[in-house]
This record gives structure tokens, sequence and C-alpha cells, in this order.
């Protein structure tokens, strides 16, 4: 059967009925309904999409982007609502279905094989043969991968192993998996979230030209200096309801903000006070490996150090290595003019230093854990009877305390971490370190994954944190986010400091300036 | 997204509803209804002298499913279960026949050498990094080396020890209620799973373990001690084979070295059948128990009913993945 003969077959629905009101849309979703047992997800949502448009989906974490979008892509099914295609209405029982009609979705996570070239990947399942069916041409279907990757203007290999490029190739192969299915219709989602700014640039220049081929492109993101960038139009969903939709021209952020929160958010501000003089973490040459050169700075009572630099600088990399999660080479370390010999995170921990992963899930949470575990997780042997036995009671108190003084929105303290919101559940990892008496947290990406709304809260608890005498470096890869928050800024290029700044004069271009150092000479 | 995380509020002390008690609440009622139907279809099935056989039985399969219990739930696995209880059979026969020491000296000897091996495992799989899989499977034939080695490859008989009677087959109960037979190594195996259960759920050891099987390295970044905690749950786990050694070496009035294979198999089917999860940070101990008599209760059944030898091992396999499917199947409603 025919690609297009199966497309019909999932149109079998018919198109009987009032046709779509706008000739134009390539897609349109209308009156969409979906309800999980205890939520109504989708109330009815409508969306549309034109040939040769990118149009932003907006909306904080859970007003329904996805839900809408696993919709659209045959993975879930409405309970009620309408779907047309090129003017006819459709169902689409499935994936397949989806793909079938045209409609394929970038996932934020890329669903790659590792250990298979961009070809093998692109084809899968599809491969062509020779040999009476019995071999896979390998030749034809590098040659059909490299025209894909020539038709979208980009150089990769079809016999490279995707396991050895950048995550940014990876979703390039992606892309071209969908085109190579004729998709017009192409959904991606957060796409930029693990891409430098070069990358980044790449791919625009890619989307423009899926654009001009009248390829219609769902982008959903929380970026909004991309969405000014390449949307034609947006669409914001809040608590799982269509908003508005409004063309990006002439809209101005604080609008879209507003839109997606219900209220509009004040400017950012700028970091008051400048902590004070006692000096509490110095770092003194610090190297490991390519990732971490001659790292020297230090870190002063009730001060927040903002961290600048772009993807793979090497934050990540210092803040891991101070903390004792990976080995250095060699460097000194100083916790309040003191040498200090951490040679694992529990040597860390024990002199007060405590790291806040960016990726909450692997490596800050036991989600499966309940938050009363997790809040005292680092402090459990404070709570036993002799080492020995757990004092449950006191564990329910103390982390029913931590939890009102964070405010963690959580039924109960035995609530299973992996049920909270993304903001509560850096809240709970905020608590776990507070109990144990941490007072040098490194924040990696403290708000990442986390809606508008709690990002507020987020930064609010920090700068209290500080004002209590902590003291914070927080490495963000958001500018605005560093600006608001850091009394100094550090900023970091391939594994070097290259510059410091005063919180109150940087701005976002003094940050680049730095942050961009080197790269000349890389490329 | 507050609505859904509501909606999924579980309380602290499990309700009724919560997957692991439905769990076992499957598997009981599994066992439960294999009961009725081999006392209706299978003569003899229900006479006390049978029912105190599957007793027997469970006892060493249970002990050493407890075994591997808690080194699942930490997410690990230990194949060597079954040649450390032999080991550990063997040390306390070297201990009370070879050696003439006292009936006290036999038992720590079994369980020292028991935790002395766990850990030993533990400690590969911490500090070197081997898999547990592949470090376990040569403790596995370690173990069951020198179980051959140390004994030279004859049976260690308990004849001087006639104490040693009293660990597993006798039934010291009878004395206390005249006419009741219930051989004492079903108390010990009850023993073992009670105090096991309390470490897991009470102890700090026990929180580690969970934590190790959910999420290792978030336990490592909150400054716990992850190897140490790793060699002591294989320690442990060591020490309850010594304890399942002694019931089996009781029970046959001697330590036969070459036993032992294939017990680690059933150990972790018991495991499994009672809602152990091999990926790790969920499972307990009466599960444990509970799959261990239904295994033992099938094996039993289909003997006593004459069905041959050979198909008892084709339906347990078939239990097992029955078991894991009801599992997925719990999970998917849930």
């Amino acid at each position: 059967m025919s690609a297009a003969a199966k497309a019909h077959a999932a149109t079998a629905a018919g198109s009987s009925g009032d046709g779509p009101s706008d000739t134009l849309s390539k897609v349109e979703m209308r009156a969409i309904e979906k309800r999980f047992p205890g939520v109504h997800a989708l109330r009815s949502v409508r969306f549309d999409l034109r040939a040769g448009e990118v149009h932003a989906l907006m909306g904080e974490n859970g007003a329904g982007k996805s839900t809408l979008m696993k919709i659209l892509t045959g993975v879930y099914h409405p309970d009620s609502g309408e779907i047309f295609v090129d003017g006819k209405q459709v169902t689409i029982p499935g994936p397949k279905a989806a793909q079938d009609l045209g409609i394929s979705i970038i996932h934020q996570e890329l669903y790659l094989m590792n250990h298979l070239t961009a070809a093998q990947n692109i084809y899968i399942g599809r491969e062509p043969r020779k040999g009476f069916g019995l071999f896979v041409d390998e030749a034809k279907m590098n040659a059909d991968a490299a025209a894909l990757f020539k038709r979208m203007n980009i150089r990769i290999d079809p016999s490279e192993e995707v396991g050895n490029m950048t995550v940014a190739r990876q979703q390039l192969v992606e892309i071209a998996k969908a085109l190579s299915f004729n998709s017009r219709v192409l959904v991606m989602d957060e796409p930029t979230s693990a891409l430098n700014e070069t990358e980044v640039e790449h791919l625009f220049a890619v989307i423009q030209d899926l654009k001009a081929n009248g390829v219609g492109i769902v982008y959903i993101t929380h970026k909004m200096d991309e969405v000014k960038r390449i949307a034609d139009r947006i669409t914001v969903m809040r608590d799982g309801q269509t908003i508005d939709t409004v063309p990006a021209e002439g809209t101005s952020m604080a609008r879209i903000i507003s839109l997606m929160v219900g209220r509009e958010l004040a400017d950012a501000t700028r970091a008051e006070g400048t902590g004070t003089e006692t000096e509490m973490l110095r770092v003194a040459g610090l190297n490991r490996g390519k990732a971490v050169k001659d790292v020297s700075f230090t870190l002063r009572k009730g001060e927040i150090l903002g961290f600048a630099g772009l993807m793979g600088a090497g934050r990540t990399e210092v803040a891991r290595a101070i903390f004792g999660a990976d080995p250095i080479d060699s460097g000194e370390i100083h916790v309040r003019g003191k040498r200090a010999m951490i040679k694992s995170p529990k040597d860390a921990v024990t002199l007060g230093l405590a790291y806040l992963s960016e990726d909450r899930k692997h490596f800050g949470l036991v989600t499966p854990m309940s938050v009363r575990d997790n809040v005292t997780m680092a402090s459990w042997q404070r709570f036993t009877s002799g080492r020995m036995w757990m004092k449950d009671a006191a564990l329910r108190k103390t982390s029913k305390e931590y939890v009102d003084l964070l405010k963690v929105k959580t039924p109960t303290v035995d609530q299973e971490t992996r049920l909270l919101s993304g903001g509560n559940q850096q809240k709970v990892v905020i608590a776990k370190w507070l109990l144990r008496d941490c007072d040098i947290l490194f924040f990696d990406e403290p708000t990442r994954g986390i809606d508008v709304g709690a990002k507020a809260e987020i930064y609010k608890l920090l700068q209290g944190l500080a004002a209590q005498g902590k003291s914070i470096v927080v490495i963000s890869s958001e500018m605005p986010e560093i600006l608001r928050l850091s009394h100094r800024i550090i900023v970091m290029c391939e594994g070097r400091i290259t510059g410091e700044l005063d919180g109150k004069t940087a701005t976002q271009e003094s940050i680049m300036t730095l942050a961009a150092q080197g790269w000349g000479k890389a490329a | 997204m507050t609505d859904t995380a509501l909606t999924h509020a579980q309380p602290e002390k499990p309700g009724f509803f919560t997957i692991a008690t439905m769990q076992k609440a499957v598997a009981f009622v599994v066992l439960v209804a294999l009961l009725i139907f081999f006392s209706v279809f299978a003569a003899n099935f229900a006479a006390w002298n049978n029912m105190v056989n599957i007793m027997q039985a469970t006892a060493v399969n249970g002990v050493l499913g407890v075994a591997v219990t808690l080194v699942i739930i930490s997410g690990g696995i230990d194949l060597a279960v079954g040649t450390m209880m032999t080991l550990t059979a063997v040390m306390a026969g070297i201990v009370l026949t070879n050696l003439g020491m006292p009936l006290p000296l036999g038992i720590a000897g079994a369980l020292l050498s028991g935790a002395a091996m766990g850990g030993f495992s533990g400690a590969i799989i911490a500090k070197l990094r081997i898999p547990p899989f592949i470090a376990t499977l040569g403790m596995m034939q370690i173990a069951r080396g020198l179980a051959l080695v140390f004994s030279g490859a004859k049976p260690i008989y308990f004849n001087d020890t006639p104490s040693y009677q009293y660990i597993s087959p006798e039934s010291s109960i009878t004395s206390l209620i005249p006419g009741l037979e219930i051989p004492n190594g079903v108390f010990v195996m009850f023993g073992v799973a009670i105090i096991a259960s309390i470490i897991l759920n009470r102890s700090l050891l026990g929180r580690y373990i969970f934590a190790l099987g959910s999420n290792e390295e978030a336990a490592r970044l909150s400054g716990v001690n992850v190897n140490f905690w790793k060699i002591v749950t294989y320690a442990l786990s060591g020490m309850i084979c010594g304890v399942a050694g002694l019931l089996v070496s009781s029970r046959l009035n001697s330590a036969q070295p070459a036993l032992g294979l294939g017990y680690e198999l059933d150990a972790i089917a018991a495991a499994v059948i009672g809602g152990t999860s091999l990926a790790g940070g969920r499972g307990t101990v009466l599960g444990t128990i509970i799959g261990a008599f239904i295994m033992s209760v099938l094996t039993n059944g289909l003997r006593v009913m004459g069905v041959q030898e050979e198909w008892k091992i084709v339906v347990t396999g078939v239990i097992i993945i029955i078991a894991v499917y009801v599992d997925i199947a719990l999970r998917k409603k849930m």
C-alpha cells in the first residue's frame, strides 16, 4: 500500500459535515477535549497550523501543550473534538497514522540508536533491500540519506555512528528522519534545550529552509527570545485551555508572559546588597582534564555568585569537581579558611557544601521515595537511635517543618516525590541541604524545567537564603537569571574563567563577550 | 498538574490499594487457590505430614529468598546465595564434626563465613565496579569450589552433635502444645523474615537499601557512603545464607558439598513472584515468603498428584512469567 493510500485509510472517518473554517490551514484542531482520571487536561482546545509557518506553542508546565501534541501525533485519543488535515476531517488512531498523514514529532529526548549510523537510524524498519530482499542495500541507504541532508543544507556523514555525534547533530538526524517520511507538519518539543548558541543558529537556518519548502512547524518552547526570532504566530495555553493566538510581530514579551501566567510580571530586578567580606570558599588552580583549566575564585558569606557561560563551558564540571563528585587533577580548595581535601561527595557534605544538579530526577532526588525521605536523606544518620533504627516520627516532624518553611506544595510529606511538579521537586532538594546545615550551595540551572510562576518563587528563596548568610553559586545558561540573582558574575569559556563582572553593572552583552572568547579560535 | 499530584496522594501507612499490597494480596490469593486446588484434586496433599514437608522445604528457599531480596532491592543481584549456603553448611560441619567444638560455635561459623563471603562479593562490586551479576557469578563458583575443597568432596555428618537436629527438623513446639508438629526450621524462617523486614523498614540500613536501589547516584551526591552500605547489604545477605546453610544441613543431618547449584534461581524466583522488582528499589520480605510458599506448594502438589518430575520445572517457569506479567499489569492500571 502506498503512503498516499495509507493516508487515505487514516482519513476513513470521512469529511462529511462542515469543513474547516480556514482553508489555508494545513492542520486544524477544534474543540479538543481530553480527561485523565482526576484531571481535565484539555478543555475545548483549538489550534491551527498553516503550511510554511512556525507556530509557537507556549504555556507553563502542565498547561496541556504536550497532551495536545500527543493527540495530534496519535499517542492519545481525544474524548471529543475534530481534527482536519488539508481540509479533510481525520481520526488519528496511532503514531503510524500520524506519520502517514505527514505529521512527525521531534521529541525533547531523542529516540535514536547510538550504535547505528545516521542512515541506518533514518531508514530503520524500511531499509532498501537487495539480493532477493535478504540484504540491506547500504549504498542506496547512504545515498538517500546524503540526498536528504543535502536538501536540508547540512553536512552530516550518513555512515557516521549517531553515538559519536553532538546532540545538535543527532537532532538534525531526527529532523531528516521526519522529512524522509515526507512530513509536511513537524512538531518540535523544546528543540534547543541542549544546544549551544552556534548550534541554535544552525537549527534556525534549517527551520527557515523547511518553512520555505512549505513545511508547517509547531514549536514548543519556554524561551521568549527564540519565539521572537522564528515564530510567525504564537498560541498560549493555560490550564488546559487555549488562551489566545497572536501574531509574533508586534506582541511584547510581557504580554505573552501575562497570557501564560494570567498576570503581569514585574520587570526583572537586580540583586540587592553585596554579601559580606567573610570568605567561605576559595578555589585555586583547579584542573580537571579538558573541562576545567586553572580555575580560581572565591565565594563570600551571604553572596550569590553567578557562573555564566555557554553550554559546555565547564561550569558544571567545576562544581562537580569541588563537590568531590569527579576527581580533580590538581588544585587547592579552602573552606572557611582551611585547606580541604575533598575526595567524595561525603567529604564535601561534611564540610557544609551542597551541589544541586540541573538533572534533579537523576542526581538530586530518589523520586520513588517519599518527600519525607528525600528531605531527610542527607541527614538520616542524625535521625537514628544508636545509629541503627530510624526515628520515623522525628523524620516526619522535621520534614514537615521544612516543607512548610519552603512552601512545598504536597498533600503530605509521605507523597512520592515523582508526583510533585518541577518547582516543588527543586524545593525538596533545597530542603534536603538546608536540613543538612549546608551553607555553601551550588545551584546548577536552578530553574530548568520549572514554569514561569514557580521560577520567581525559587529566585526569592535563593535571595532569602543569601540574606540569611548562606553562600550561593548559581550556574545558569539563562542570562536574565544570572543578572537578576548575582552579586558577582564569573564568566567561563572552554574550561577557563574569562572574566568577572559586577552584578549591578553587568549586561547581557558584557557577559556574552566574555562567554564567547576563544570561540573564534576554536572554529 | 497540581490536580494530578493530589489525585495520586498516597498516605504513609500504605493504604490497602497500594501496588505492593495489591501484589501481595494477589500472591496470597494464588497461594490459597493452589492449596485448595491440590487439597481437592491430590489425595493425601492435605495430610498434616505433607504440610510439614512443604513447610520444611519452604524454610530453606524462603530464607535464601529473603537474603536475595535485600540485595535485589538495593539494585543488585546475588547468584551466589545457593553455593554460599553450601559453604556455610560445610563450615558448620568442620567446626562441629572435624574440630569437635560446641554447637554455638558451629552456628557462629556458618553465619560469619556467610557474612564474610557476602561482604567480599559486595566489596568486589563496590570497589572494583564489577557488575553484580558477574561478581556474584564468580562468587558462586568460588563458594562451590571451596565447599568441595574444604570438605574433601565428601558429606560431613553431624552425628556427634545430636542437638544439631533442633535447628530444623525437630519440633520443639510439640512439647508446648502436644499433638502439634511444626518443624523448628519453619520458625527460624519466620524469625529471619521478621528481623529482615524490621531492618528493611525501620533501620538506617534499610532506608539506604531502598535509596541505593532507586537512585544510587542521587544517594551518592547526598553524601551517602554508597560503597560502605553496599558491602553491608551483601554481608547481611550472606549471613542470612548462613542461616539457610544451617537449616539445610540440619534437615539432612549432613553438610552436602555438592548441593546448592540451582537454589539461587529458586530464591530469585520466590522474590520475583512476591513482587520484588529486579530493577531495584521495590520489594517486600513478606512477598518473598509468600512466593517461596507458592513454589513449594506447587512442587509438592504436582508430585503428590503424580505429575512427572520434569513438568514441575516447566510449571515453575510459567509461574514466574505470569507473576511478572501481573506486576506489569497492576502497575499499568495504577
